[in-house]
């Protein structure tokens, strides 16, 4: 096992910090995912039932508003519908915010990377007032938790979450022959094609047309209730039986189980566990990986039903995740991330900052790097290709970033000759020593280190 | 020339003169520029329902189709089909035949009817393969003259159907990049040996220099506000009237073919909100690149394509699923507009692709092949060979004017 510490932390992790010790050895990694998830505990990201009552508390001022139009109530309403927006921006902030500080805090950064693949996956985008800053719970509720699960309970959660039965239109989907049906209510296919598709068997797989029919016709009755939490409404669902795959799901009555069936079903496929496999490679190890990677995961996946940890352990364990040769370059986030953690920045600043600064240090610069956090274009998230983040304005954006926002975040900068050490450890070059040696100011010199291919790559 | 044109540049803008009317830079920068004609083609993302945009009012069928959908108002375009009404700010261009449309198109993708699948088909022109980049871009390797400039992809992303091995350029409009003289001369140091980093900055300094921007900030300060003046660039919702003004801009100058992307078709759901929002958008950015492109309209064709049309049934949610048929946008000054172009196929259920989409009845490529051929005087047997291979030209009709 060609194990090395600098690759461990920079490929699999979140960086090299002045604050953590080397990486011991390959089981250091998984023992992340076992060990209590504290970064979690110390920086808390709120879950989708505080989203859901704030949903409610703005529905309701904004009735109150509408129906008392140029009183005093109508004033004092809108008064609280603008205070309920203002909330719902700093608790966005606040959840960007602590996904850098927990990727700054933790130990070896793994299950932060492996949250930001899956949320990935998985990916949402917030609709509606309030709830459009919502992106956050779905992770906080359906990804993380289940990180180190299987699968299918990743699939359910993910699938089955408010968040994404809104984002791709589940929650308005009844059968055509069911009770619900009315002008504005009928089927939609939305979510089961991107199941099929994104989730679980890729778009190669031999599935058809029929299959997303049937497939959208057993999703119905998944929707929302009560502060849009998840609910089963047994009255949307097409009645009778329908064939996914070829196999028959459900029966007279209608019942959620059968929607957990086919998620099981699909969740440990051969062409999911091909699909999964393939994503993980491309993320980790390489925009091409090679067959062998490939396939080795995916064996593994679908020996152990998708049992995850096993599924990371095979990646970890192949010698291609070790090729010194840094294949990948860090997508915005990961690059913002793994620069604080090697500035180490005083973290009561980064807590003390409200969404105005976030946005302005944080958000704005990566939407200029190519990645608005939280809004991707589509469901298929982010772009994996060293291409698409290497563009002349990505990188422009990079480098205008790296010379300017360390020292708003840490006045104190180390010496960049020092700095160079802590970010890059064995990725160190002539090249970035003769620029952390050469560089006029401090701010510039760290900029330099940061802005270098050496620290964007991994 | 030995000398790399960056290297030339940053030297001349050394001394201090204004770039675009350096005399001394002005025959190096233009002198080759491949033609006076120009092409933009907006990629619009998520499958842009065409039987909505340019609606059969004149089709029986289209009423029991689309119940809610087809019940508002739109604008008369020919007797048979009505413009959607967002778009009626269009209608002056329309009525001076600078605004057609091809209906019923779609690339030769089929059946799986994913966006992504879809957008790299399109954008790839191949009909079927990819790895071999953009139909722009295999353009531009047969356009004499060509440089990186020539070809434009504009925005955060760079864009599959402008890339491949002719050089081409990638900006967004609200990206600067300032650095002192000593940090420039030490950043390519530290970017000599990895020539994918190499490449963008060389690029970004180039862009830079030749939008005449100041590249130089001497003190932390001067530099701290370029990054704040981008993240001011970047707000505001008019995001797409940037790209357009910026497109306008860069063909005004060396600039040829641009590409840039409008996102948001997806329309499973209330579609009629999300068809009049992103319609107003196409449309002011069409009015803006009009605008922008003063006298130089007159050479312009810009094309608004999308990776497939929606279902002609409207949904159970007031919205469409993703379906085969769709729509293209043709406007300028040099297309010949007035008309919906495009073999009708009817909205009967038997004349429906799978008893649910509008068929296809033309390859969107031939129109685009059309409008390159009647643009650039580009060989037909070129076209279908290697612009758009497998495609025939015949199938659609010359729609330059």
């Amino acid at each position: 096992m060609p194990f090395d510490p600098n690759i461990a932390a920079i490929r699999f992790g979140t960086g090299l910090s002045p604050n953590v010790s080397p990486i011991s050895g390959m089981s250091a990694i998984l023992d992340e995912l076992s060990d209590g998830d504290a970064p979690a505990a110390q920086f808390p990201i709120r879950d989708f039932a505080q989203w859901g009552r704030q949903f409610r508390l703005h529905r309701e001022a904004r009735s109150l508003e509408r129906a008392n139009r140029g009183t005093e109530t109508g004033q004092a309403a809108r008064q609280e519908i603008r205070a309920i927006r203002r909330e719902t921006r700093e608790w966005q902030a606040e959840a960007l915010r602590h996904s850098l500080l927990r990727a700054i805090q933790a130990p070896v950064g793994f299950r932060e990377r492996l949250e930001w693949f899956w949320a990935d996956h998985f990916t949402v985008r917030g609709q509606g007032p309030v709830l459009r800053e919502a992106v956050s719970s779905f992770v906080a509720d359906a990804i993380r938790p289940n990180i180190s699960g299987s699968f299918a309970d990743m699939l359910k959660a993910a699938v089955t979450h408010p968040m994404m039965l809104r984002y791709l239109n589940q929650t308005s989907s009844v059968g055509p022959n069911s009770n619900a049906v009315r002008p504005g209510r009928g089927l939609n296919e939305n979510l089961a094609r991107e199941v099929l598709e994104l989730h679980t068997l890729g778009v190669d797989a031999p599935y058809r047309q029929g299959d997303v029919t049937e497939f959208a016709l057993l999703l119905t009755g998944l929707g929302t209730g009560v502060e849009q939490s998840f609910r089963f409404h047994p009255s949307f669902a097409e009645p009778g039986a329908e064939v996914v795959l070829g196999s028959a799901y459900g029966g007279e009555t209608a019942d959620v189980n059968d929607i957990y069936a086919v998620l099981d079903d699909l969740s440990i496929y051969p062409a999911t566990a091909r699909h999964i496999a393939r994503k993980l490679a491309v993320h980790f190890v390489s925009d091409s990986p090679s067959e062998a990677l490939v396939s080795y995961i995916a064996d593994r996946f679908f020996v152990t039903n998708g049992d995850l940890p096993d599924v990371y352990e095979a990646l970890l364990s192949h010698p291609d995740a070790w090729n010194p040769e840094a294949q990948k370059v860090k997508r915005p986030l990961e690059f913002v991330a793994s620069a604080l953690r090697a500035l180490h920045p005083d973290t009561s600043r980064l807590l003390r900052a409200d969404a105005a600064k976030t946005r302005q240090y944080i958000w704005a610069p990566m939407q200029l790097m190519g990645q608005a956090w939280e809004y991707p274009n589509g469901p298929d998230g982010w772009p994996e290709s060293v291409s698409a983040w290497t563009t002349p304005q990505g990188i422009a954006a990079r480098i205008q970033w790296a010379i300017t926002i360390p020292r708003v975040l840490k006045p104190d900068l180390p010496d960049p000759r020092a700095f160079a050490e802590t970010a890059l450890g064995s990725q160190m070059n002539s090249a970035v020593r003769f620029a952390a040696e050469g560089a006029q100011t401090k701010w510039e010199g760290v900029g330099l280190i940061l802005a270098s291919p050496s620290f964007q790559r991994r | 020339m030995v000398v790399s044109r960056r290297k030339f540049l940053t030297r001349a803008a050394g001394y201090g003169c204004s770039l675009a009317a350096s005399p001394l830079i002005t025959p190096i920068t233009f002198a080759s520029a491949p033609g006076d004609v120009r092409l933009v083609v907006i990629i619009l993302r998520g499958g842009m329902d065409g039987l909505d945009m340019v609606r059969p009012y004149g089709d029986p069928n289209l009423r029991a189709l689309r119940p809610t959908l087809a019940a508002s108002a739109s604008v008369d375009l020919d007797g048979f089909f009505g413009l959607h009404e967002a778009a009626s700010p269009l209608m002056p261009l329309w009525q001076s035949g600078e605004l057609g449309f091809a209906h019923a198109v779609s690339t030769p993708y089929r059946d799986k009817r994913s966006h992504f699948d879809g957008q790299d088909l399109l954008e790839a022109g191949t009909g079927s393969s990819l790895g071999q980049g953009g139909w722009l871009n295999r353009l531009l390797q047969r356009m004499p003259g060509a440089r990186a400039q020539t070809g434009f992809s504009i925005g955060a992303e760079a864009m599959l159907v402008m890339s491949g091995n002719a050089p081409v350029s990638n900006w967004s409009p609200e990206t600067e990049l300032r650095l002192s003289e000593p940090s420039r001369r030490l950043l390519e140091v530290v970017y000599h040996d990895d020539p994918v980093f190499r490449d963008a900055l060389d690029e970004a300094m180039d862009l830079t220099q030749i939008m005449n921007r100041d590249a130089v900030a001497d003190s932390y300060a001067e530099a701290l506000n370029t990054m704040e003046s981008m993240v001011e660039g970047s707000r505001g919702g008019d995001g797409h009237l940037r790209l357009a003004q910026f497109a306008a801009e860069r063909l005004r100058a060396e600039t040829r073919i641009a590409a840039f992307s409008l996102s948001g078709w997806d329309t499973h759901q209330n579609q009629a909100r999300g068809m009049r929002r992103n319609t107003t958008q196409l449309t002011d950015v069409i009015l803006t690149l009009r605008e922008g492109l003063g006298a130089d309209w007159s050479k312009t064709a810009v094309l608004a394509m999308t990776e497939f049309g929606r279902t002609a049934r409207e949904n159970g949610t007031r919205g469409t699923d993703h379906g085969t048929g769709g729509l293209m946008f043709m406007a300028g000054g040099a297309v010949r507009g007035g008309q919906v172009y495009g073999g009708w196929p009817g909205l009967d259920e038997g004349a429906l692709y799978q008893g649910r989409d509008l068929m296809p009845t033309t390859d969107i490529r031939a129109y685009a092949g059309q409008v390159i051929s009647g643009l650039f005087g580009l060989e037909r047997s070129q076209i279908e060979s290697s612009i758009f291979p497998g495609v025939d030209l015949t199938t659609a009709p010359g729609v330059i004017a």
